[in-house]
């Protein structure tokens, strides 16, 4: 019996000892795939199709990563979380990336334990209403009932917004953007606000979608982009150098169609760099040399990815605007590959 | 004045008046006996009246049955085609449409396991039931999950409507009922310190809504383990779901337990009995027994409480009811949605309502 | 003696067939096993918490929440903290379960009285009540009064309107608010007065009874005095009371008491889930009580509703109870429902909003979990008094 107390005295001991604790790229590499944290369905963002296949520009950010380590976009597995999930399934390691339009933000960059590894979209909130209430700027929203998704910025900016201006509101929160967008349509609410981009990824989904304004004002700055646990800088360095991959493959003219050309015949040292032709950025991040043009191949530029999703040819119909590159007058900057 | 005949008219029969007979004097003795059972009839048929007739008029007469698209329903009454466009949505959520054969029949092969169980003259039912405990349990797992056999892997974030319902609800009645016997003893135990920690384990559960406990198990748990340690979101859900049922399983069986007289203890014990031995062979088996349409009533319960997993973003039957009520194209009929799942959900609850009655009836007869 | 000190096997088998060595060893054994559990588990908490940077205490109480909520019945801003958010939706979490209780119970009894009707239609009315509600889960019929009843009452430009003091539309119930001048302290005391004299007339009619065996009509002599004196020292006054009327002004009704729709639906859904169980309890309380007891009772000359009130619902009430706790403790829980239809309890405001913005999932799971272990212990308390005081003193 002695024997028996002792043996099950070292299992419990044995159970406390801390598994070593590996960084995420080995984590990542030993389990196959890539868990990628996406909205439960944002139209040109994270959308699932009826086979559950996910595109969007969030989604092709985690496709990235993956071409980048496996030279294979399609190791991603898809978690769909709300906005109130988001933050714990990272930091709880349920999933390696979230790239679900989260907004960077000082107090989640730091007290919530995450990094924020670049933007994918500049974006800004605004107001949507139906066109009949006859309201054309949002100064006269007083004692509007808004339909808002909880837990986000977009709650706190819209608490800021009428609060700056001395009117009152009702607001209506829900967790799943579904809800907030049914609610809305059915005119529980007379005001809907979120970021533009969402704005007009949603109002697709209206029951008439003609009936409805988005109101001029931009209330804030939504910087949107992929974000990753602190602490884990190699892991945290691949995620944004992906996304930069993509925008100075856009910047220097490589897309998915020539960059096999262009890998054996450009003389561009700049491009021989990114394709890996030149130098040894992979090895500095802990992936193969060939890792951009994996993501480029499979994936595309930041311009395919973005007209492919949310495009003005797209139902989403967004233009690029500040999401521009640098030199076209936009604020898109990707630092140097080098 | 005072003169009576005892039979005033020799040649009728010995019948009661009319009026208390037959139809009339049903109604007469049931509805209208008095003024005040007067009135409450009139109420109750005033109900009635204005509740049955426009409900059967939209359910049935006005609603529309055949059509593809929200164009085929005319609005006046209930919008079926809805329910028929999502119906095997709403059955096996986002499952792949060529897999779905492996749940119809890991569920088919349980519906033919279960049919000896309710046949008296069946011998080898004890063989029977140990396959369903744990001979299908496994079975179904590989049948569902796949990768095996040239079946393809089927993960869980694909898991979805009422099959997703009833793998919860089954996973969650098999493991919670051993484990509510367990607590349960633990609680009548002698021993200060298991007692004291099973109560406060069952307390504990008891105490708070099961909402905050899937929220736990949905995003706290996996700080809870180690790094890298993790596991899927569907089985915490389900962990979250049999730890707060076992609490009120454990309660249901400790009521068992009391009522079973002293004397079959001490009988027990006296013929040199182990304490488990014991157990097994003579307290539980009474005292299961006993409290049977309890138990019963507590699957009921964790029935209805699965559709709360909803919530934490799993896609079950009324998460799915959710996920087509907000379909951009379908909106508005949210009406047609809830009261299909309502019957649906009302037949499984109350057949085992029904069951739960029966062997109630059985047992009390078998006693007397 | 000898032979068992030279055998150690043997000494250790009895030591371990002694049934008080063995149930300590087991205890101890089981004991270690949880505390080390559960220090690992916090160990891991912890470890993941340091590793990943997340902030942890509970100095989040104090800062600016930053967000607004619907319904509040403290006041409440934007400026004020979390610690009061908190507050806010603790009491919307109160509301919402002492508004059900009252509906659950007043319904609850009136079906399970009607169930035991003589009433063929009557009690087969109460019966189909019972079993269809009884059997469909609690979430799916808070989604139907929501989404499917309440979504579809007209916009605030068509509402229903109840004789233009009451408006029901898809934004919620309009109310009439109360707003009462200075001189309703009079009111307030006459109204004081006349309970204080209530109390003293019952004790004094009890006392007469236990005399003379002759009771007076005190609920009758309560009603009057309680609705006439007030009313009476209200007319002297000049009735200092205005009702402020909803007005519908731009988007919505201002003005009155808003009583939102989603309250509106958890109320409903909660009342009358629940209301099909306590008509159960009743049932089966009133069923409980022996037939000779009120056969005894008409034997001694008490007529039917003196039968009811002094013979058979004491008694029933013993059996009740029980059961009725738990089906409030239930109701309490239940109404952490509120956070799927966005009205603003414990678990929206705070285990939603606020774990959201401060991302600090660990003490607030924490702290809403102990708030409703905290409500379940002390409405069981309250009941095992209230059981107590109306248990069967056995001479």
């Amino acid at each position: 019996m002695q024997r028996f107390s002792i043996i099950i005295l070292a299992a419990i001991v044995g159970l406390m000892a801390h598994v070593a604790v590996a960084g995420t790229l080995d984590d990542v590499r030993g389990k196959g795939f890539i868990q990628c944290g996406v909205s439960q369905g944002v139209p040109g963002f994270s959308n699932p199709d009826e086979q559950g296949n996910w595109s969007g520009i969030d989604v092709d950010v985690c496709r990235a990563v993956a071409a980048a380590i496996w030279g294979d976009a399609s190791k991603v597995k898809y978690t769909p979380l709300t906005a109130k999930e988001r933050f714990t399934a990272l930091q709880s390691s349920e999933i390696d990336v979230l790239s679900r339009n989260t907004t960077w933000t000082l107090v989640r960059d730091t007290a919530l334990g995450l990094d924020f590894a670049g933007v994918n979209y500049y974006d800004g909130q605004g107001f949507m209403v139906r066109k009949d209430l006859g309201v054309s700027s949002a100064s006269e929203l007083g004692g509007a009932s808004v339909c808002v998704n909880i837990g986000t910025t977009t709650e706190l900016n819209m608490a800021d917004f009428f609060r700056s201006n001395s009117m009152d509101y009702e607001p209506v929160v829900f967790e799943k953007t579904d809800e907030v967008v049914a609610a809305y349509d059915s005119g529980r609410c007379d005001v809907y606000t979120t970021d533009r981009s969402a704005l007009a990824a949603n109002r697709v989904k209206l029951a008439d979608p003609d009936a409805h304004i988005i109101l001029p004002e931009t209330i804030s700055k939504e910087p949107l982009g992929p974000v990753v646990r602190h602490g884990d800088n190699q892991w945290g360095d691949i995620v944004r150098w992906s996304l930069y991959a993509m925008l100075e493959a856009e910047e220097y003219g490589v897309n998915s169609g020539n960059v096999d050309d262009l890998k054996t015949n450009s003389n561009n040292p700049v491009i021989k760099r990114l394709l890996g032709v030149e130098g040894d950025t992979g090895e500095s991040l802990g992936l193969s040399n060939d890792w951009a043009y994996s993501i480029i191949k499979q994936v595309g530029n930041y311009a395919e990815s973005y007209n492919r999703n949310v495009g003005p040819d797209t139902p989403v119909g967004l233009s690029r605007g500040v999401n521009a590159l640098w030199k076209d007058g936009g604020i898109q900057y990707p630092m140097p590959v080098r | 004045m005072s003169q009576y005949n005892l039979i005033d008219n020799p040649n009728s029969s010995n019948r009661p008046p009319v009026i208390n007979v037959g139809i009339i004097g049903w109604l007469r003795h049931n509805l209208f006996s008095s003024w005040t059972n007067t009135v409450l009839t009139v109420v109750a048929a005033g109900i009635i009246y204005s509740l049955f007739p426009p409900l059967f008029q939209w359910a049935i007469l006005d609603a529309d049955w055949s059509g593809v698209s929200r164009e085929s329903c005319t609005g006046k009454g209930a919008c079926w085609v809805f329910i028929k466009t999502w119906f095997w949505h709403l059955i096996f959520g986002l499952y792949p449409v060529d897999e779905r054969w492996r749940v119809v029949l890991a569920f088919g092969i349980l519906i033919v396991a279960s049919i000896p169980l309710f046949i008296p003259w069946f011998k080898y039912k004890a063989l029977v039931g140990v396959f369903l405990l744990i001979g299908f349990p496994v079975l179904a797992y590989f049948l569902f999950v796949g990768d095996i056999l040239g079946m393809p892997l089927v993960e869980t974030p694909l898991w979805g409507g009422l099959f997703l319902t009833l793998v919860i609800a089954g996973c969650g009645i098999v493991l919670s009922l051993p484990l509510g016997i367990l607590l349960a003893l633990a609680r009548r135990s002698s021993m200060p310190v298991l007692r004291g920690l099973s109560v406060a384990f069952i307390e504990l559960w008891r105490g708070v809504p099961l909402i905050t406990v899937l929220f736990m198990a949905s995003v706290m748990f996996p700080l809870f383990l180690p790094e890298g340690v993790n596991f899927d979101k569907l089985l915490r859900a389900l962990i979250a779901v049999t730890l707060f049922s076992a609490a009120y399983m454990a309660e249901v069986v400790r009521g068992g337990l009391q009522a079973i007289p002293r004397g079959q203890y001490e009988a027990a014990q006296s013929v040199g009995l182990s304490y488990w031995r014991m157990m097994t062979f003579v307290i539980l088996p009474q005292a299961l027994k006993h409290v049977i349409p309890g138990i019963v009533n507590s699957f009921i319960a964790l029935f209805k409480d699965t559709t709360l997993v909803a919530i934490i973003g799993l896609f079950d039957f009324l998460g799915m009811l959710q996920v087509a009520r907000s379909d951009p194209d379908w909106l508005g009929f949210a009406p047609e949605g809830y009261v299909f799942g309502g019957l649906v959900f009302w037949i499984f609850c109350f057949g085992m309502s029904r069951y739960s009655q029966y062997l109630e009836k059985e047992f009390r007869t078998e006693s007397q | 003696m000898g032979r068992e000190g030279k055998n150690p096997q043997t000494t250790l088998s009895a030591v371990w067939n002694n049934p008080a060595i063995r149930a300590l060893v087991v205890q101890a054994l089981v004991l270690i096993g949880v505390v080390l559990l559960g220090i690992y588990l916090v160990d891991n908490t912890l470890a993941n918490m340091k590793a990943r940077g997340i902030a942890s205490g509970f100095e989040f109480l104090g800062r600016t929440a930053g967000f607004s909520i619907a319904t509040h019945l403290i006041d409440y801003e934007e400026a004020n903290t979390y610690g009061r958010a908190f507050l806010v939706g603790l009491l919307n979490t109160l509301l919402v379960s002492v508004v059900g209780i009252v509906f659950a119970t007043v319904l609850g009894f009136t079906i399970g009285v009607a169930r035991l009707s003589n009433n063929w239609l009557i009690s087969r009315l109460a019966t189909l009540y019972i079993e269809i509600i009884r059997n469909v889960p609690l979430l799916l019929q808070l989604f139907f009064w929501y989404f499917a009843v309440l979504r579809n009452l007209p916009g605030p430009k068509a509402s229903i309107d109840f004789y233009g003091v009451v408006f029901l539309n898809k934004r919620g119930l309009f109310t009439p608010n109360p707003v009462f001048g200075p001189e309703i302290v009079w009111s307030g005391i006459s109204l004081l007065v006349a309970i204080g004299f209530i109390v003293c007339l019952a004790y004094w009619s009890r006392r007469r009874r236990d005399r003379r065996g002759h009771s007076l009509p005190v609920t009758t002599i309560s009603i009057v005095i309680l609705t006439g004196v007030p009313v009476m020292s209200l007319w002297f006054t000049d009735f200092p009371i205005i009702w402020e009327l909803p007005v519908l002004k731009g988007f919505n009704f201002r003005g009155g008491t808003t009583i939102i729709p989603e309250l509106v639906a958890l109320t409903l859904a909660l009342s009358l889930y629940t209301a099909s169980f306590i008509a159960e309890v009743v049932r089966a309380g009133i069923l409980s009580v022996n037939r000779g007891q009120s056969e005894a009772a008409y034997a001694l000359g008490l007529h039917r509703t003196l039968t009811l009130r002094l013979v058979v619902i004491p008694q029933a009430l013993r059996v009740i109870i029980p059961p009725l706790t738990n089906q409030y403790l239930n109701l309490t829980k239940n109404s952490s429902l509120a956070a799927a239809i966005a009205y603003p309890d414990l678990v929206l405001v705070f285990a939603g909003t606020t774990l959201m913005q401060t991302g600090q999932a660990v003490e607030i799971i924490a702290i809403t979990m102990s708030v409703y272990l905290t409500l379940s212990l002390a409405i069981a308390a309250g009941m095992n008094l209230y059981n107590r005081h109306i248990a069967l003193v056995e001479r």
